[in-house]
């Protein structure tokens, strides 16, 4: 490994840890109810597409079926606490052990699978998810599950009154996802998976263990995408299968990285801080009536983005971060 | 559950894979041609829904009548979609995969959220269509008509495509563009023009599938998310890219939806169609008749 790259991991710690102290005093001058919930659900979607980008960008195995494992996540946490009244941080926990299980099972089969054929294969799984949630009865079918309310209190992870709790666990989040890939870049893994990544064949004869990899960025990435499903249900207090598992969660966790820069440690940070906030803005201003509009707003990024930046606006920044010298 | 019902079923099944086999082939055409797919396949089934809908609203055209032209819009729209956006797509330096997948679904996107911007999403339907709501009986089995019909398109439809691909200069071009871009150039054919008229075919295919679909569907701007992901399977389970696997699967797809339908609530008929997809692919990862 030469010493360029070392340097730039070092850099890349220092500029997160000055973002993330930085995001820790915002609060203090951002009184704005409004303003803070959009914060919220920004650091929330950094960290997902933080956790998508590990399998979509790093591994490169395009998933549209993540609303599967942000769907386990939050019925876990809520069936777990309305019907036995497990603490929501075990239902966290559960959740997102289920989930990599889950992913592990299905990756068995999926990781055959190649291009259209596998990201074919991940809709089509959540979407049967969601068509079982959504008839099964016990977990409220399509009628949902409200959260009952306990109190604010950390031990229930329930705050009525003040946004700012989920703040700060949504910054420890989105801190974690960074870190957890950040690590993983320079692992054995994060070198196993740009070699996949770039040629399975040649890969795979030069003694990389391409299927269990594969495994492995799966169930990372469905452990963490389940935390941010348990948070999420905690933090809106209601899920249904339509909130928490339809196909548009699928997308907004892999278009962040998309747009900021598919399988880089900044993209889906970068993308995140740009499409949130804009998407949220947008719904609101154009109020109601607008319906629609967030999509036409997606779409159009979508398809810039992809025409004229295939490898994201990170890329705009000067010095051009290439994955690891090759 | 008697005879009579599995029947009637299976009856209604085929009618809809046919169908289902229509909407599909576009996709699988276009896959074929140039290994891209069109993940904004049902949003041209959408737009064609709707200009369906629109001829009949405004101008009092029967889809029956509508559809040639609906054909030959979504034709141009097809040609020019390729033109403005998958032409460069296909250019792209870095992740060409990539960005060809998401190309085509940021477009889907695009023309969701533009329909229901324009369009509003409330549902529309075509009410008094000359065959909307008539049923006929064969031999004990009622069979509604328009579906009837649609099927009859379809397998003319497919006669027709079969004839114009072994037939004619462009039906051959198309193939000979399938089989190696790089050697037709030599001999002139102007690739970007097969695919261009590639992308058209495959949109008027769909668009008089859309045509068909108005007739008994309820049209609004999400109503290709569903349709596509049925299509896909179709097409995958026929094996990317075979025109006539997309026929096969359509059918197969049909068949699968009823009978899961007489299983199941009919809120869950669409598991039986996934289920089918994984289990083919897991087994054959290119497709029923797919080549590897």
């Amino acid at each position: 490994m030469d010493t360029s790259f070392a340097q730039r991991r070092r850099r890349d710690l220092i500029v997160a840890a000055c973002l993330a102290a930085i995001a820790t005093l915002v609060p203090l001058f951002v009184k704005d109810v409004y303003v803070q919930n959009i914060m919220v659900l920004t650091l929330m979607y950094a960290a997902l597409s933080q956790s998508w980008n590990i399998l979509g960008g790093y591994c490169g195995q395009i998933s549209l079926g993540h609303a599967l494992y942000f769907g386990l996540g939050a019925y876990t946490t809520t069936l777990l606490f309305t019907k036995f009244g497990v603490l929501p941080w075990f239902g966290m926990l559960g959740g997102g052990l289920i989930s990599a299980l889950i992913a592990l099972a299905l990756g068995y089969p999926c990781f055959r699978l190649r291009g259209h054929y596998f990201v074919i294969a991940t809709i089509v799984i959540a979407e049967i998810a969601y068509l079982l949630f959504l008839n099964w009865d016990w977990a409220g079918a399509a009628l949902g599950i409200d959260v009952p309310v306990r109190g604010d209190s950390w031990a229930t992870f329930q705050f009525t009154r003040s946004k700012l709790p989920f703040y700060y666990f949504a910054l420890v989040f989105c801190c974690v996802a960074w870190l957890v890939t950040w690590w993983l870049e320079d692992s054995k893994w994060g070198y196993w998976w740009r070699a996949v990544k770039d040629n399975p064949d040649a890969a795979e004869s030069l003694g990389v263990v391409v299927f269990n990899s594969k495994m492995g960025a799966a169930a990372v990435s469905a452990f963490l995408t389940a935390i941010g499903g348990a948070f999420y249900a905690q933090f809106v207090s209601y899920i249904d299968p339509e909130s928490v598992m339809s196909f548009h969660f699928s997308l907004l966790m892999a278009l962040p990285a998309v747009l900021g820069g598919i399988g880089t440690l900044w993209g889906p940070v970068l993308g995140a801080v740009i499409l949130i906030p804009l998407t949220e803005l947008t719904r609101s201003f154009m109020g109601g009536s607008g319906r629609g509009v967030d999509l036409i707003l997606y779409g159009a990024v979508i398809v810039l983005i992809s025409l004229a930046r295939p490898e994201g606006l990170i890329g705009l920044f000067s010095r051009r971060r290439k994955g690891v010298a090759r | 559950m008697t005879a009579a019902t599995i029947i009637q079923s299976l009856a209604s099944g085929l009618l809809m894979g046919l169908l289902y086999g229509l909407i599909a082939v576009g996709l699988a055409l276009i896959f074929g041609l140039m290994d891209v797919t069109n993940f904004a396949h049902g949003e041209f089934l959408m737009l064609a829904m709707y200009v369906t809908f629109f001829l009949f609203a405004f101008f009092a055209i029967d889809p029956l009548l509508s559809a040639p032209l609906v054909a030959a819009a979504m034709f141009v729209f097809g040609a020019v979609i390729y033109l403005v956006i998958v032409r460069f797509a296909m250019r792209a330096k870095a992740n060409i995969g990539m960005v060809q997948i998401f190309t085509t679904f940021g477009l889907a996107i695009l023309m969701r959220g533009l329909a229901q911007f324009f369009f509003t999403p409330d549902y529309r339907s075509i009410p008094t269509s000359w065959l909307g709501g008539k049923t006929v009986s064969l031999g004990g089995i009622f069979l509604p008509v328009p579906q009837l019909v649609g099927a009859l398109i379809s397998l003319g439809a497919f006669g027709a495509l079969f004839f114009f691909i072994k037939k004619t200069d462009f039906g051959r071009a198309l193939e000979a563009t399938r089989e190696d871009a790089g050697a037709v150039a030599l001999i002139g054919i102007d690739k970007n023009r097969v695919f261009a008229l590639g992308w058209g075919l495959g949109a008027a295919l769909v668009g008089l599938a859309g045509a068909v679909m108005a007739m008994f569907f309820y049209i609004y701007p999400d109503v290709g998310a569903s349709f596509a992901l049925i299509a896909y399977v179709t097409v995958a389970l026929g094996g990317f890219g075979s025109v006539f696997g997309a026929f096969a699967g359509g059918i197969i797809v049909g068949l699968v939806e009823a009978t899961t339908a007489l299983i199941l609530p009919p809120s869950l008929k669409s598991v039986g169609i996934y289920a089918v997809y994984l289990l083919v692919v897991f087994i054959r990862p290119r497709g029923l008749f797919g080549s590897i």
